[in-house]
């Protein structure tokens, strides 16, 4: 009875063994074994960066709920009133109905570059955590995905309030809105798990990250929407992933309509891609981060 | 002069078949803990303080590497059976907070191996994990949890720890409230509940006052009972005979000496007196 030498078999907790760091990747099954078992620790961690953030303000955990109510008056301003001079053309959408529509479209955006930002900053930040303690690195992104999560469950009471100010309809087809969510939270976490590494390895990504952030911002379809696409980007959004996913989630939340099978199948695809690319570009890195930081 | 222990089957457990070491003879010894072998670890570090663009630029008008490497461990191979409670000392600069992070998988080991039969629970800094802006019990929590225990274990052990940490109502203030002794005393009360199998302590000796050094010092003999292995980093050659029953010297990231810990101490300790020059390594 002789126990199997794997090289660097990473987290089996009985017996383990250390070697060189090779680029590539660890056992992947050891690993996301590993993962599961520690997702506790990724839970707790972002509760408590959750809680800890408000605690000596006035407010408190309040400013979940502030924070989409004063973004939502921000591009109310921006629409109706800084733009809606123009006499309003019979069968055109209120400004309401605009608003609406913009403002699902902005929680989801912010869910997304939520996620990325702090996700970018999840490694670098936690230097201790990593210099000290061994746990697969991937908890760290993963902790600030649910942050994120987190702080956009607030929004969703801000968007229905104004839905029904807008008067839109409430469908059946809304319950599939999840699904998109799904997605959405599942195409964040491979580029959190991407821009992690890069902050690593390249500090300046966290500074050009809000310029990158707000131009994918008005290139997708947020502040206009998807069947307004301006002619000269057109071809352009076969390359942006949230012309589908966002468009697909504002069709089904919005719209109450059920958006046509090839935006299913490129949010899918984009997602799947997302994930698969990001994190395993992460896990074949992670063993160098506690000498990076 | 390097001691070199047999090399037993941890799947042959017979007593009958071990060759005799110079670890004592108590069948429990001879299963191993850990093995390391010619295990080396070089750092990657820029030249300059900040690798800014600007020194990135200049650097690349004089054709110079802009990496240095510093080897922190080098070649260091040595054997830790089950029962050892091993000291690590050396003066700064040795290696010795390397090899530990190496041993506990925090680091890749550049070159060479490393086997660690069981888990390990490694108080290499204190309070790792903990956030200042929430309470103690909460800090125990996450802390158990960055440990890699799982919740109902930590419920368990609470009220074992608040005991042990002696904080009372402290417990329930944020602990950016708290004094700094306060603070390693709970980080301390922490780590050494986490039911470790191989325990690593790097120079976190020294946390709390005297009373509280004392209780420290009886809970690690407890733990030296249960645990299967520990290694402790120390510059305190007090705490290392009290504690440790072998000992490893590291110099410059090198293994000078491995025994008993009362020999590895003595050489350690006439090396301090008489200087580096002086020392003949040889000698040993």
């Amino acid at each position: 009875m002789s126990r199997s030498t794997q090289p660097d078999s990473g987290f089996l907790t009985e017996y383990q063994v250390y070697e060189p760091h090779k680029t590539g990747l660890p056992p992947l099954v050891p690993y996301i074994t590993e993962l599961w078992r520690r997702r506790h620790f990724a839970a707790e961690l972002s509760r408590s960066n959750m809680r800890a953030s408000n605690t000596r303000t006035f407010f408190g955990q309040i400013w979940l709920v502030i924070n989409p109510l004063l973004l939502a008056c921000v591009y109310y301003l921006l629409v109706d009133i800084l733009a809606g001079s123009a006499k309003p053309l019979p069968g055109a959408p209120t400004g309401m109905e605009k608003l609406s529509h913009m403002v699902a479209g902005i929680f989801a955006y912010y869910l997304i570059s939520g996620c990325i930002s702090t996700g970018a900053n999840s490694v670098v930040g936690s230097g201790a955590l990593i210099s000290n303690m061994a746990f697969p690195r991937l908890l760290m992104p993963l902790s600030a995905i649910r942050t994120a999560f987190f702080r956009f469950l607030p929004t969703m009471p801000v968007y229905f309030a104004l839905h029904l100010l807008a008067g839109r309809p409430f469908t059946l087809s809304m319950l599939l809105t999840p699904f998109f969510l799904a997605i959405m939270m599942v195409f964040a976490t491979g580029l959190a798990a991407v821009f992690a590494t890069l902050q690593v390895y390249f500090r300046d990504t966290s500074s050009f990250l809000p310029y990158f952030l707000r131009i994918w911002l008005y290139l997708s379809p947020v502040l206009w929407f998807a069947e307004q696409v301006k002619h000269g980007l057109k071809p352009f959004m076969a390359f942006n992933p949230l012309y589908s996913i966002l468009g697909g989630w504002t069709d089904l939340l919005v719209k109450g309509t059920i958006p046509g099978i090839s935006v299913w199948v490129t949010a899918m695809a984009w997602a799947a891609a997302s994930l698969a690319i990001g994190s395993l570009y992460f896990i074949s890195r992670e063993r160098e981060f506690a000498v990076r930081l | 002069m390097t001691t070199s222990p047999s090399h037993p089957d941890p799947s042959h457990d017979k007593p009958e078949e071990r060759v005799a070491s110079l670890s004592d003879a108590d069948p429990a010894n001879q299963r191993i803990a850990v093995r390391v072998e010619n295990v080396s670890v070089t750092y990657r570090t820029t030249f300059e303080r900040t690798p800014t663009f600007k020194t990135a630029i200049t650097r690349l008008g004089r054709g110079e590497r802009a990496v240095r490497e510093v080897e922190a461990v080098k070649n260091v191979s040595f054997e830790v059976f089950d029962g050892t409670a091993l000291g690590i000392v050396g003066s700064n600069g040795a290696g010795k907070s390397t090899l530990v992070r190496t041993l506990g998988g925090i680091l890749p080991p550049t070159s060479g191996r490393i086997e660690v039969h069981g888990k390990i629970s490694a108080l290499l800094a204190l309070g790792v994990g903990f956030n200042a802006q929430l309470s103690g019990s909460e800090n125990v929590m996450l802390g158990g949890l960055a440990a890699g225990l799982s919740r109902q274990q930590i419920k368990e052990r609470a009220q074992e720890i608040e005991d042990f940490a002696e904080l009372g109502d402290f417990m329930e203030m944020p602990i950016r409230t708290y004094s700094s002794g306060m603070r390693s005393r709970l980080a301390f009360a922490v780590s050494v509940h986490m039911d470790p199998d191989i325990l690593m302590i790097d120079e976190a000796l020294s946390a709390g006052d005297a009373k509280f050094k004392k209780k420290a010092a009886a809970k690690m003999h407890e733990l030296m009972g249960s645990a299967r292995a520990m290694f402790i980093v120390s510059h305190s050659m007090p705490s290392i005979k009290e504690m440790c029953n072998r000992a490893i010297w590291l110099h410059k990231g090198e293994l000078k000496l491995e025994g008993e810990v009362d020999e590895v101490i003595a050489a350690y300790t006439k090396f301090l007196e008489i200087g580096e020059d002086k020392f003949a390594f040889d000698d040993m």
